[in-house]
């Protein structure tokens, strides 16, 4: 389980846009660095990102070898309704993680 | 790393020409969309056309350091149910691979602007293009300046 | 003529000294891009968060074979912990030399846990190393007064003013003569030790200061010191009295 940071503000007011922001713990191996012995570091990155609030699709990201190490997103939504935020990580090596984090709107 | 593999050739001909600093300023002009970018952004688009405006890329024109450059894409909408914005994606001119990220929105995002940090190789252009609801397509885009660290990490 | 930045052998008269209105001294931050500023003030944003979260769970975590954590002896790290950083390199009497605060660390570990010494370097040190100097930031760098720290701190002022390897280069050319001047495209900072670990973007990842001596060593071609060595904690007390009273600001970023 890599290391996540999640910013997302513990309330909203209904209608307020607010600013999520996920960070997680990766080195995003590009594939074209060379290690010490000159060979090629094989590719190891994280390929799609997505947050979901209950289920419905808020945001979703397919990053390349271009996104820097430890994969820094934010981005916006508009407060509907509390709900339960998910996001999830996949990437290579089978990496597949999931975290929740509550948003209450009054 | 080898120093030697993490110098472009714009630059070894410049360092080799003497007087590097003010000939790497002037040795590679801003220079229009390169061919390959030109082809990366058409089979994104289907070939499509996308018009300039409305999308607006925030980055520091000159780049502390390669590795990790903070990124912005804001892209005018009013992000409602009618009229938002559905995919951004940005694309590079001279990093190995022309993409770098794409990103899908809704109507519920209430503000097309992400933000991201990405890895830039050298000195190079940007170019994101926004997808709208009603399937429009809008481009920005931006001269990044990036130099290689002056002390770099030989072995751990 | 050659402008150094002035070093007292006494640390409490040097950081009242410099704290003058004149105060001529600057810290890496200030040589940053606005971008990569913002990246270190904001704390959601500051990748090396995601290793002081690390360094946060570590310190809760059974180790050696009583099981203590270093919650079992510190308690809550926020108030056990807080000026710790700041006062390292400290004194370690059985040992008889400065030590950094990564090797208090792992002294904790051998000594009083009874476990396996973390490697220098090593994720989860510097992960500890983040979570406890996090619990100094914003305090003033206080090099303790302790006259036993003498004759280190003059040898590693020595080895500052000492030229090394192929370049031939000292360390004040750089940072103290030519410090706010550029090499290559980046700008020469005065190289005030307060940030560390930092979050090194060129490393993409999290390191100790003695990593950083270790590429300004590799960058003049020099052999580079043993972590853990006297030579590098030597050179880290001559920085910390040089930084005297300039507020810890770990974790840092830097480009």
């Amino acid at each position: 389980m890599a290391r996540v940071l999640l910013t997302v503000p513990a309330a909203a007011k209904r209608g307020e846009i607010i600013e999520i922001r996920a960070a997680i713990a990766h080195p995003m191996e590009t594939g074209y660095r060379r290690g010490a012995d000159g060979q090629r570091l094989p590719r190891d990155i994280l390929r799609s990102f997505a947050c979901r609030l209950d289920g419905d699709l808020v945001f979703a990201a397919e990053l390349f070898p271009a996104v820097a190490a430890n994969p820094y997103l934010a981005f916006h939504l508009r407060a509907t309704r509390s709900g339960t935020l998910t996001f999830t990580w996949e990437g290579d090596a089978g990496f597949a993680q999931t975290e929740t984090a509550r948003l209450a709107v009054a | 790393m080898p120093l030697r593999q993490r110098i472009d050739p714009h630059r070894r001909l410049a360092l080799r020409a003497g007087g590097a600093l003010v000939a790497m300023a002037v040795a590679r002009p801003v220079r229009a969309e390169v061919p390959e970018l030109k082809a990366a952004i058409a089979a994104y688009t289907g070939g499509r056309e996308a018009r300039p405006g409305r999308v607006s890329i925030e980055v520091a024109r000159l780049v502390d350091n390669g590795n990790a450059v903070p990124l912005t894409v804001r892209v005018d909408s009013p992000m409602t149910a009618a009229e938002h914005v559905r995919a951004i994606a940005v694309f590079n001119e001279r990093n190995p691979e022309r993409d770098v990220a794409r990103f899908a929105l809704t109507e519920h995002a209430g503000l097309a602007v992400v933000s991201t940090r990405i890895r830039l190789a050298t000195s190079q252009q940007l170019v994101a293009i926004a997808t709208l609801s009603d399937g429009s397509l809008w481009s920005g885009a931006v001269d990044v300046v990036v130099t290689l660290a002056a002390c770099i990490e030989g072995e751990n | 003529m050659r402008r150094r930045l002035g070093v007292l052998a006494c640390a409490a008269l040097a950081a009242a000294a410099v704290q003058a209105q004149q105060d001529a001294r600057r810290s890496g931050f200030a040589d940053m891009s606005p971008a990569t500023q913002a990246m270190q003030r904001d704390d959601t944003q500051n990748p090396a968060m995601l290793f002081v979260a690390d360094g946060e769970a570590l310190w809760q975590r059974p180790a050696g074979p009583e099981g203590k954590a270093c919650a079992a002896c510190h308690g809550d790290a926020r108030a056990s912990m807080r000026g710790v950083a700041a006062r390292h390199p400290a004194f370690d009497a059985t040992l008889a030399r400065p030590v950094t605060l990564g090797e208090r660390i792992d002294l904790c570990r051998t000594r009083r846990q009874r476990a396996d010494p973390l490697r220098p370097e090593s994720a989860d040190r510097l992960a500890l190393e983040a979570y406890v100097a996090l619990q100094s930031r914003g305090l003033p760098i206080a090099p303790p007064d302790d006259p036993r720290l003498a004759p280190f701190r003059a040898r590693g002022e020595e080895r500052y003013q000492q030229r090394l390897g192929q370049l031939d280069l000292a360390c004040f050319q750089c940072h103290d003569d030519h410090a706010g001047k550029r090499l290559g495209g980046s700008v020469i900072p005065q190289g005030h030790a307060t940030g560390y670990p930092i979050y090194r973007l060129e490393w993409q990842a999290l390191g100790s200061l003695q990593r950083r001596l270790r590429n300004c060593y590799g960058g003049v071609r020099a052999a580079l010191p043993p972590f853990d060595g006297v030579e590098l904690v030597e050179l880290e007390l001559f920085l910390a009295a040089r930084a005297a009273g300039m507020p810890v600001e770990t974790p840092a970023v830097r480009p």
